[in-house]
């Protein structure tokens, strides 16, 4: 039984993406801030990627001084106030909170430093200034969080910053990729706009890097050169009726959904393929779309999927069923989806096997597939000298951010494979350090 | 089962908790709620020359997501007229009888307190107050806490006072004195048949730092105001055991007043000879309702110990407060961490290390559960109040085998050390890192 009623307008469909992370009120800031103990080597800033101050943000919401806490967190991180919302806390910043170990609730961190970064781009103050103009100049190729965080930095550090993006807008994942109910497409773009408006950079839209001739171009005319390109579409599962009309890949669906909200059709039954954080958005958004029933299946068992914990609970408590140890053989119907066919699977000697005999159909009006993203390789195959590793990640140094081509930087989803906004905002700030130590060594 | 009720002075209360003068007794109706929610007594605002007051009145400390853990007024003495206030009175003794209404006094002349002392004894007060305490507005006119600092004055008064009171007549002393003892054997020479305390202290309690004045701000300025509330019970608790221990001052009953909210402060007042406990901050910041939670904790805390009545414990604890120089230097506490309730805040580790002994060590292997290095350690207490968790850090007593000797006795057998470089210094040889070993230390 559907938990959700398809929503027919703007304002149903906000009420069936209700943000899991609202933002505070004073008085909850006030007395969540309260209760920070100010521990000493702070665990919480050992498991944040970008190693934020929080004990000291916190100190500073509560004592008013929210402006001095938006600058600590922005000193660390560009993307503070995305990642107030949609870092997984519970494994990082708040899952370290000493409060853990003595069932207290730990202090919620990500909605606290969501406040004061909302407090301060919402009052548009401007906390940083472009560095000395030192002349050279960096491309950074795509829009996203690695790219951003790149770029603030970069011009901060007094570079001339052009990034190209080959969207219509910026941010990358952050707009298209996350579930709705963790960031609004609002909230994104003025994070972006707060930070455009004081570090001045420049974006230039619907300008993908696909050639070797543009790339060519971008090294004659930049001293160094950044790749944020994240990953791509998603990838080909490579078996039958996998082109029949009502199957979708989930970064797709996702997309669409972030940009299009109430108007997209999402039919009664619903099959997600994929075990990861994806498939548990994917498998949330279509029960909160209104579909009857939303099957996830993963071809390993629960408890070998890549999704964390509270990802699945968060799908389950929106009416998904998950159904495991098995794997789509081919996809059924003529003109549009009908049904999939599985067959169950089997470990033997740590490889997965099909287990003959075992086909089972799961009918269903769509599918959507969460099976991982493609890789950009075909841009780095246009790049000399650049190395990447045999998932095709571009290789670099873990403290320069600096690729085997010794002009191009890299950092985010395209040097991970896909990992959170909060290690491409890390990836991308480290990046701007790298490339200012090696043009000015 | 616990007897709550006194006979303070011969002013009679079902029980210890009064309301003291204060904006919660302005009026009868304010009176009569605070008995029907349960409370004893009530000494009334003090009633005097009807004064006129400001906009606005009180300010507060706020201790993280505590408010109001001091509590400051710039209000005055009744502003009601003293017709209004004695009509209240007559009718709340009417409905009360057994209830202790006291009756707060302030004026200026002989002829003044002649008069209303009589007034307010025929509208049925069971007690009077002197307010030698208010330390903001009218000691400026040479009353209140300006009487409470001059102990000849204080006396005088006193003694007109007693000429013409057929009821008990407590007198309320100011804290804003360097020794409450001085008023408060000015107030026994001059008859008084109790005393109470303590008065507001004179304070400023926080700036604006928009308007760069005192809180409360009236039209960009402000004055020292009367600081009372949680923040002043450790002070007032000194002043109590003070004048409790004093020869010739304990004889008479003492009403306790300052920062008490809840029945371990009660107790705690009574512990050092406290008969009677008066309360305004918490009733101003919760309502009269609290008075619950103190008397039920109260009756508990005489319940599981055996006293009947609060006379039955009133000043045991005189005995344990001595002077510094009685105190056995030979006893040892060694703090104990809890490792199963440890959190691995690490609070302790740097409160010692950065604000004691240096006697606490971090784990090498990351892992956040401290160590005590016990021959470092000097029990000093530190780390079991900053640990945020219950029952985690304890101090326990070890016994080193020392015989027990005071600075006292060591004095008198010329054994404390006398020179600057005295191998008889009690931090010799005492364990402390290398001035240098600080640089190697990032601060966080």
């Amino acid at each position: 039984m559907a938990e959700y009623k398809k929503p027919v307008s703007e304002k149903a469909f906000k009420k069936n993406f209700a943000l899991k992370k609202p933002l505070m009120n004073d008085t909850e800031a006030y007395y969540e801030s309260s209760r920070c103990l100010f521990c000493y080597d702070a665990p919480c800033i050992k498991a944040c990627p970008t190693g934020i101050d929080i004990p000291l943000f916190i100190k500073q919401i509560h004592t008013k001084n929210t402006e001095g806490a938006a600058k600590t967190i922005y000193d660390s991180n560009w993307l503070g106030n995305a990642c107030g919302t949609v870092c997984p806390t519970g494994v990082l910043c708040e899952g370290a909170c000493v409060y853990n170990h003595q069932d207290v609730q730990p202090l919620q961190i990500g909605r606290l430093q969501h406040y004061a970064t909302t407090s301060v781009i919402d009052g548009s103050k401007k906390l940083y200034n472009v560095g000395d103009l030192n002349g050279l100049k960096i491309a950074v190729i795509g829009a996203g969080p690695a790219g951003i965080a790149c770029a603030c930095e970069a011009r901060a550090l007094g570079y001339k910053v052009d990034v190209f993006e080959a969207k219509e807008q910026p941010t990358g994942l952050t707009v298209h990729g996350i579930a709705p109910y963790k960031i609004t497409n609002e909230e994104v773009l003025k994070e972006f706009a707060f930070l455009q408006n004081q570090l001045g950079f420049n974006v230039k839209y619907n300008n993908a890097i696909t050639s070797k001739k543009k790339l060519k171009d971008l090294e004659s005319k930049y001293d160094a050169i950044f790749i944020g390109v994240g990953l791509g579409k998603t990838s080909v599962l490579g078996i039958e009726g996998e082109n029949i009309n009502g199957v979708v890949g989930a970064v797709e669906f996702i997309e669409e959904l972030r940009m299009k909200h109430h108007l997209v059709q999402v039919p009664n039954k619903v099959i997600v393929l994929g075990g990861g954080n994806t498939a548990m958005d994917a498998a949330s958004e279509a029960a909160r779309m209104g579909a009857h029933e939303v099957t996830l299946t993963y071809r390993r068992s629960k408890e070998e999927k890549g999704a964390y914990e509270f990802e699945y609970d968060l799908a389950k408590s929106a009416g998904v069923k998950g159904v495991f140890n098995c794997t789509p053989v081919e996809i059924i119907g003529k003109n549009k989806v009908e049904a999939v066919k599985f067959v169950k699977t089997q470990k033997f000697e740590d490889k997965l096997h099909p287990v003959v005999g075992t086909d089972f159909i799961i009918e269903c009006d769509m599918v959507i597939k969460a099976t991982g993203q493609a890789k950009q390789g075909h841009l780095y195959e246009l790049i000399e000298k650049l190395e990447i590793d045999n998932k095709t990640r571009i290789i670099v140094n873990s403290e320069s951010f600096q690729t085997s081509n010794p002009k191009y930087f890299a950092g985010g989803d395209a040097i991970n494979g896909g990992a959170e906004v909060v290690n491409a905002a890390y990836d991308g700030k480290m990046a701007a350090q790298g490339i200012h130590k090696w043009l000015t060594k | 089962m616990a007897d709550l009720s006194i006979n303070f002075a011969g002013i009679k209360a079902p029980n210890p908790f009064w309301l003291a003068s204060a904006p919660p007794t302005n009026s009868g109706y304010q009176i009569i709620k605070a008995f029907e929610a349960g409370w004893g007594g009530a000494v009334w605002k003090t009633l005097g020359l009807p004064t006129i007051n400001v906009s606005s009145r009180y300010g507060a400390v706020n201790y993280r997501d505590t408010r109001m853990a001091g509590f400051s007024n710039i209000e005055l003495i009744s502003d009601r007229p003293l017709s209004d206030n004695l009509k209240e009175m007559e009718e709340v003794k009417k409905y009360f009888p057994d209830h202790a209404v006291i009756a707060s006094l302030m004026v200026d002349t002989r002829e003044e307190w002649i008069q209303i002392i009589n007034d307010v004894q025929n509208a049925g007060a069971d007690g009077i107050e002197l307010n030698f305490g208010c330390p903001h507005g009218m000691c400026e006119r040479g009353m209140g806490s300006a009487v409470g600092q001059e102990p000849e004055v204080l006396k005088t008064i006193v003694e007109w006072v007693m000429d013409e009171a057929k009821i008990p007549v407590i007198t309320k002393l100011s804290p804003n004195v360097s020794h409450i003892t001085d008023p408060g054997l000015a107030a026994v020479q001059g008859g008084s048949d109790a005393l109470s305390l303590v008065n507001t202290f004179k304070s400023i309690v926080g700036l604006d730092l928009d308007a760069y004045a005192p809180f409360p701000v009236v039209d960009g300025k402000g004055t020292n105001g009367g600081y009372c509330g949680p923040a002043i019970k450790p002070i007032a608790l000194h002043m109590l055991k003070e004048l409790a221990q004093h020869q010739k001052i304990n004889h008479l009953p003492i009403s306790g007043i300052g920062g008490i909210e809840t029945w371990k402060d009660a107790a705690e007042y009574i512990l050092l000879g406290a008969t009677s406990l008066q309360v305004c901050t918490a009733a101003m910041h919760y309502g009269f309702g609290i008075v619950r939670e103190m008397k039920s904790g109260l009756e508990k805390f005489m319940d599981d110990r055996g006293y009947k009545t609060i006379y039955d414990f009133a000043g045991k604890a005189l005995p344990n407060v001595t002077e510094w120089k009685y105190l056995n230097l030979n006893y040892s506490v060694k703090a104990k961490i809890n490792n199963d309730k440890c959190v691995g805040c690490d609070l302790c580790y740097i409160a010692c290390d950065d604000g004691a002994h240096q006697a606490i060590a971090l784990p090498k292997d990351g892992s956040r559960i401290p160590s005590i290095i016990e021959e470092n350690c000097v029990g000093c207490n530190l780390c079991s109040l900053v640990c945020p968790i219950e029952d985690c850090i304890t101090m326990v007593q070890k016994d080193n085998g020392k015989a027990h000797i005071t600075w006292h006795e060591r004095t008198e057998n010329n054994t404390i050390p006398s020179t600057f470089n005295d191998d008889r210094a009690g931090g010799k040889g005492h364990y402390v890192p290398k001035p240098s070993d600080a640089l190697k230390t990032s601060i966080k």
